[in-house]
């Protein structure tokens, strides 16, 4: 059935949008008022035209990448403000624990991948939206994939997720003779969510703040100190997390299968081992709950949140789209633990950033250090960040791995090289290493200089 | 898993409401899905709208937010808020909350007033182009357990209680051994050394930045060092100089919490009064009597490095204390519902644990804000010193409300009427300034502005139920949201 949107009745005079059946009388009148009225507050570069309307509802192309808690808020609002074509990427399927929230599933759909029910219920409900789902990863994707959208919006519960996302954007970026192409420009629009607390920002690549020039801003992520969990826990907590990382693959309760959060005998498990380890320092606390929640790394998530933070992201993507209003410059972070909290900020570029800055990045060791302190540098410094690094240089006109970790027969041939000096591996001053890793699309280059 | 936010108090308050929604337009609907996900007891909507054809809008929205969450019971009276009043302003008592969303003002004075001499909280939301407002009136809300995000901890150490004298006097940090030393919990730390400064400094506590760093730095100086001289790795010392900022604040009862405890509205418990303010005059006579000016002991601490022994044995120290303070509260609450000829089985030992966190919302109501005496002229001019606060976009939705008054519609909803419905507008904007003897600048921007929405909304941010005092504007524009109290 239509729906009025207003108390009054409004009638859809004013330019019907015409040649599309689908649409009926009015059902774009409040996105018009915005596109084809002049106004005190637009953007500089805003025209009014009947035009507009056609690009939104025909031609923008828009990416959203997550379909859970943010990425099916998202996707409402989208849709319901006009844009048609819409794609979405999510590897995950449905869990019932998704279903307080991410309101475009049911319980029927438990087990389905989550793209292709959201972007099925999306279709279905609103006539014209036409969502294109890929149950994938991002980086099963490159940059031909990307290039074709004009504004990309990122619903993602992953730090790593994010930088590589930045980082596929950033290599899209022409340069000529050192300007950069605005036409090689794909706005990013990136929300997160953690309870009550969230944040929006609006990242045109190589020319505001990206995800790497303000990694600070993100919170560390929790991880219990080893000893801790070994031999001195305090909290239920640590209990729960020696028997995950402990207990677990030592014992092998149900052979030789990793600990699935979802399996409730797994869970059972943990939970009396928990328990009892708890029991030996006199530890209270230990619940089923926690033991889950501890184990699937679960953030408490609440849907108003979503729907605030996925609003401000749907309403930059009509801003940037229409060039009704000057975007959000840059950074909205939102609170409403205690009443209702806002803060606005330009987030600053970070001169030598690692992602967007062009400056290639120096490395300064002695040539007596060794490959592991190259290795420590690039995971422990703080705006580099990096997982699980793979580095390879040429060296004697042959490209040779170093190290890397993430294929084990690779690691093991090349772990003894994480001993050897820079000076022993034939490095040389001044010398180019190449670094992969999962935060980013692209291979990293750094120079290195040799310190006496 | 959500439960774990606002707790099982939370989750059962929640599942008891029935919260009423009048209007299921896009910013209603929004809303209501966002109570119905995490499980609401009941909602009822009421409008009067027809969809087009032959469904109704309540009905219709009813159907589809009740496949969210099948626990929710949710219903619909299809009639306009205005009949009800007419003919059974008694049918909005039943609810834990009122949501109105885009009611013209006329109903909504008149639904504010029944409902504010009924108790009955009001949140008033409006969506107006890329403008949001929400306005909260309730007489008295009460916060029992509000769960700040950054409470500073309750650790007394500048007023040990006699349990935590005793287990800091059973360490003798000069005679232990390296392990222990090393694990021994910072509060301990800090603790010691506080004797050893109390006895060099008259029994004063370190009170300004030069004083703590002397402090912070005798601290120091008890870090085991090596044969060698170097000082070795403590990290619980480190905790302990990182803390010494905030451990030593002096022991004392938020004034939020004060002026609960000192309310004169209900120095005197009858039968009649909330559960809120019988635990809240239970907790002072607690502070007047066995907590010698102080509240409750909280009972928590935060992690640290210490081995499980010693952080269990210091943790259970504050613990017991807290069970024993609530039990006292407890009999408190007892006695004063005794003295009132009411039994109660009360869950009070959980809420006496959070005594630093109560809290009161009081809202002014809608009549007060809208009356020419009582109007909050100081805010409104005060904010008003920046012509592009939100406070301009208040003042611009009270206007078109003044707009649909006189008119019998909204500024600019076609287009050949803008250009003539700026200056109709702009004479409702001078003409509400006038009234309120508000002395102001409305700049003509944003009368244009609002004549280029024409009373359309696109769709934007819906809230939890808050407690803001009282307004709220979000400017999408621009990004930003201010609250004020009017």
């Amino acid at each position: 059935s239509k729906i009025t949107s207003e108390p009054i009745k409004l009638m859809a005079v004013d330019s019907g949008h015409g040649g599309n059946a689908r649409d009926w009388d009015g059902r774009w009148n409040h996105v018009q008022k915005f596109l084809e009225r002049p106004g005190p507050f637009t953007h500089p570069d805003f025209e009014p035209s009947t035009e507009s309307l056609h690009f939104l509802l025909e031609t923008c192309k828009i990416l959203v990448i997550g379909a859970g808690g943010l990425g099916c808020e998202l996707l409402k609002n989208l849709a319901l403000t006009g844009f048609r074509q819409i794609h979405v990427i999510d590897m995950d399927t449905i869990d019932v624990s998704n279903l307080n929230r991410q309101f475009l599933f049911r319980s029927k759909d438990v087990g389905r991948p989550k793209a292709d029910v959201a972007a099925d219920f999306i279709n279905r409900r609103i006539p014209g939206c036409n969502v294109v789902p890929y149950f994938k990863k991002i980086q099963d994707f490159d940059e031909s994939f990307y290039r074709q959208f004009h504004i990309i919006v990122c619903g993602l519960d992953s730090i790593i997720a994010r930088r590589w996302m930045n980082g596929m954007l950033m290599s899209l970026l022409i340069y000529e003779d050192g300007v950069l192409d605005p036409s090689s420009i794909i706005p990013l629009i990136d929300g997160g969510t953690e309870g009550f607390k969230g944040n929006a920002r609006v990242i045109l690549p190589g020319m505001t703040a990206c995800i790497d020039c303000t990694l600070e801003l993100y919170p560390p992520q929790i991880n219990f100190p080893m000893c801790t969990i070994a031999s001195m826990p305090r909290l239920p907590e640590h209990c729960i997390e020696y028997v995950r990382v402990l207990q677990w693959p030592k014992e092998k309760p149900f052979g030789d299968v990793p600990l699935d959060g979802d399996n409730p005998e797994h869970i059972k498990w943990v939970f009396q081992k928990s328990q009892e380890r708890a029991s030996e320092f006199n530890i209270t606390g230990v619940t089923y709950r926690l033991t889950q929640g501890v184990v699937k790394r679960i953030i408490p998530a609440v849907a108003s949140t979503n729907a605030v933070i996925a609003a401000a992201c749907a309403t930059e993507v009509f801003k940037i789209a229409s060039s009704a209003y000057v975007p959000l410059n840059n950074y909205l972070v939102f609170n409403d633990v205690d009443g209702l909290y806002t803060y606005t900020f330009e987030a600053e570029r970070k001169e030598n950033c690692t992602a967007c800055s062009q400056v290639p990045q120096d490395l300064k060791f002695a040539p007596s250090a060794t490959l592991q302190d190259i290795l420590e540098y690039l995971t422990e410094n703080a705006s580099l960040q990096m997982k699980s690094p793979a580095i390879t240089a040429t060296i004697d006109g042959k490209n040779r791995t170093l190290y890397l970790q993430t294929v084990a027969s690779i690691e093991e041939r090349t772990r003894p090289n994480l001993c050897k000096t820079l000076k022993e591996l034939g490095l040389t001053d001044g010398q180019e290493l190449a670094v992969a890793d999962v935060t980013t699309p692209q291979t990293m280059l750094f120079k290195l200089h040799f310190t006496s | 898993i959500d439960a774990q936010l606002w707790g099982d108090h939370g989750q059962e308050a929640l599942e008891n409401a029935h919260v009423c929604l009048i209007n299921a337009t896009a910013t209603g609907t929004e809303i209501l899905k966002n109570l119905v996900l995490p499980g609401i007891g009941a909602f009822t909507i009421v409008d009067g709208h027809k969809v087009t054809g032959e469904d109704n809008r309540a009905q219709a929205a009813t159907e589809l937010l009740q496949e969210l969450n099948s626990d929710v019971s949710g219903n619909f009276v299809e009639e306009s808020p205005d009949k009800l009043l007419d003919n059974d302003p008694e049918f909005f008592h039943r609810f834990s909350l009122v949501i109105g969303v885009q009611l013209i003002e006329s109903t909504c004075l008149r639904l504010a007033g029944v409902l504010w001499n009924a108790g009955v909280p009001f949140l008033v939301c409006k969506t107006y182009g890329l403008v949001g407002y929400m306005r909260l009136a309730v007489k008295e809300h009460t916060v029992v357990e509000s769960h700040p995000d950054n409470a500073l901890e309750d650790l007394r150490l500048d007023q040990p209680f006699a349990e935590l004298k005793n287990h800091i006097q059973s360490y003798d940090l000069d005679n232990m051994d390296k392990k222990d030393h090393s694990h021994t919990p910072w509060i301990i730390v800090v603790a010691k050394y506080l004797e050893k400064w109390y006895n060099e400094h008259n029994y004063q506590l370190p009170k300004n930045y030069k004083e703590k760093e002397a402090f912070r730095q005798l601290i120091r100086e008890g870090i085991l060092k090596n044969e060698n001289g170097v000082a070795e790795d403590e990290e619980n010392f480190e905790e302990a100089i990182k803390n010494v900022n905030t451990a030593l604040n002096p022991t004392k009862i938020p004034s939020t919490v004060q002026d609960i405890l000192n309310a004169e509205g209900w120095k005197n418990i009858t039968a009649q009064t909330p559960a809120f303010w019988v635990m809240a005059r239970a907790v002072k006579e607690f502070v007047e009597n066995e907590g010698e000016g102080k509240l409750p002991v909280r009972g928590t601490i935060p992690d640290m490095i210490a081995d499980s022994e010693k952080f269990i044995n210091l943790q259970n120290v504050y613990r017991e204390k807290a069970m024993q303070d609530a039990s006292v509260v407890s009999k408190h609450v007892e006695s004063l519902l005794q003295s009132v000829g009411k039994v109660c089985v009360y869950k009070s030992k959980k809420k006496c644990k959070n005594a630093a966190f109560l809290r009161v919302v009081r809202c002014r109501s809608l009549a007060d804000e809208c009356s020419v005496e009582l109007v909050n002229k100081d805010e409104i001019t005060s904010c008003m010193d920046n012509p592009d606060s939100e406070m301009v976009l208040y003042l611009m939705l009270r206007s078109v409300d003044r707009f649909f008054q006189q008119h019998s519609r909204y500024p600019g909803v076609y287009n050949y009427q803008v250009e003539e419905d700026i200056g109709k507008l702009k004479l409702c904007v001078n003409s509400l300034l006038q009234e309120y003897g508000l002395n102001v600048n409305v700049k003509d921007d944003y009368i244009h502005e609002f004549c280029r929405y024409g009373a359309n909304a696109i769709k934007m941010i819906t809230h939890q139920f808050v407690p803001f005092n009282n307004t709220f504007i979000y400017n999408a524009m621009s990004q930003t949201s201010a609250t004020f109290q009017l």
